[in-house]
């Protein structure tokens, strides 16, 4: 995955850094809703938003959108900016607890829906409310146990 | 069928752990240095401060890494005594391992010989930075 991360030309995309925060935001209401309820078809939905965060980049999901067409504009014009590979790391791993949650809930195993989602959730409560950045604790965790 | 346990959970422990990880965030600890390693020129490419390194292993997912290595580099400008090494932490795996490098940013302090006083994982302070630099003769 860093190989294709590493390119130059995906190197050089910075993005708005209050983009992906807010959109944790609106993932965290999500998920919550998604556990409360139980209801798979949330979780599915959510999925789908991770995989576009995850493949084409945070700022092109529905959240990213709604970012930049209502929020932003009301934004100081100022913007910081961030390095747009660690947000899609976080949405990759997102994606991953979706797919599984997802998958435990068809075939009928509620407890996997139900951990697997709560995992999501506090990913995308911990980046929304503490600015935890998840590919700063996890990547090179993965990268030390599963290369030589 | 709603149920609010599992939210009340996951809320209540992804809280206490990011309280204590936003605190430890860019803390300087003497206590997590890994002693008994000398960093020289050889293992780190480059040379030595005369007095103190502040020794930087970043990765590509990191946000904060940048805006340490902002601080940093822009910190040992007017020092002549003291040096900024950043070192891609995943292309140095076996040293990462060594020095049990576990989350980036992690800045290592190391003094003169080599030997590791402390570390910081995540963006340090300024003032916390010029702390533990002064306390390396």
């Amino acid at each position: 995955m860093s190989e294709v991360l590493n390119k130059p030309e995906v190197q050089k995309i910075y993005i708005d850094a209050r983009g992906p925060r807010f959109s944790a935001s609106l993932t965290t209401i999500v998920l919550a809703t998604a556990l409360v309820t139980q209801n798979k078809w949330i979780l599915v939905a959510q999925g789908l938003v991770f995989l576009i965060g995850a493949t084409r980049g945070p700022q092109f999901t529905p959240y990213g959108l709604i970012f930049k067409n209502i929020i932003k504009p009301r934004l100081n014009k100022v913007a910081p900016t961030e390095d747009v590979r660690p947000p899609k790391f976080a949405q990759a791993v997102g994606f991953g607890f979706a797919l599984v949650g997802t998958i435990g809930a068809f075939a009928g195993a509620d407890i996997v829906f139900t951990v697997a989602a709560g995992f999501a959730l506090a990913a995308a409560f911990l980046n929304a409310a503490f600015n935890y950045c998840l590919g700063c604790e996890m990547y090179l965790l993965i990268t030390r146990f599963t290369s030589k | 069928m709603k149920t609010y346990l599992p939210l009340v959970i996951v809320l209540a422990l992804a809280s206490a752990y990011g309280f204590w990880w936003k605190r430890k965030q860019g803390a300087i600890r003497s206590n997590k240095a890994i002693p008994g390693h000398r960093l020289t020129e050889a293992v780190l490419g480059e040379a030595l401060g005369s007095r103190a390194t502040m020794v930087q292993f970043s990765s590509a997912f990191c946000t904060p890494c940048r805006a340490t290595h902002a601080l940093l580099s822009q910190m040992v400008i007017p020092m002549n005594d003291v040096k900024h090494i950043h070192i891609d932490a995943e292309s140095h795996l076996e040293l990462v391992r060594e020095l049990d490098i576990r989350s980036t940013p992690t800045t290592l302090f190391i003094n003169k010989d080599g030997i590791e006083v402390g570390r910081a994982a995540g963006t340090p302070k300024r003032e916390q930075v010029l702390a533990a630099l002064a306390a390396i003769h």
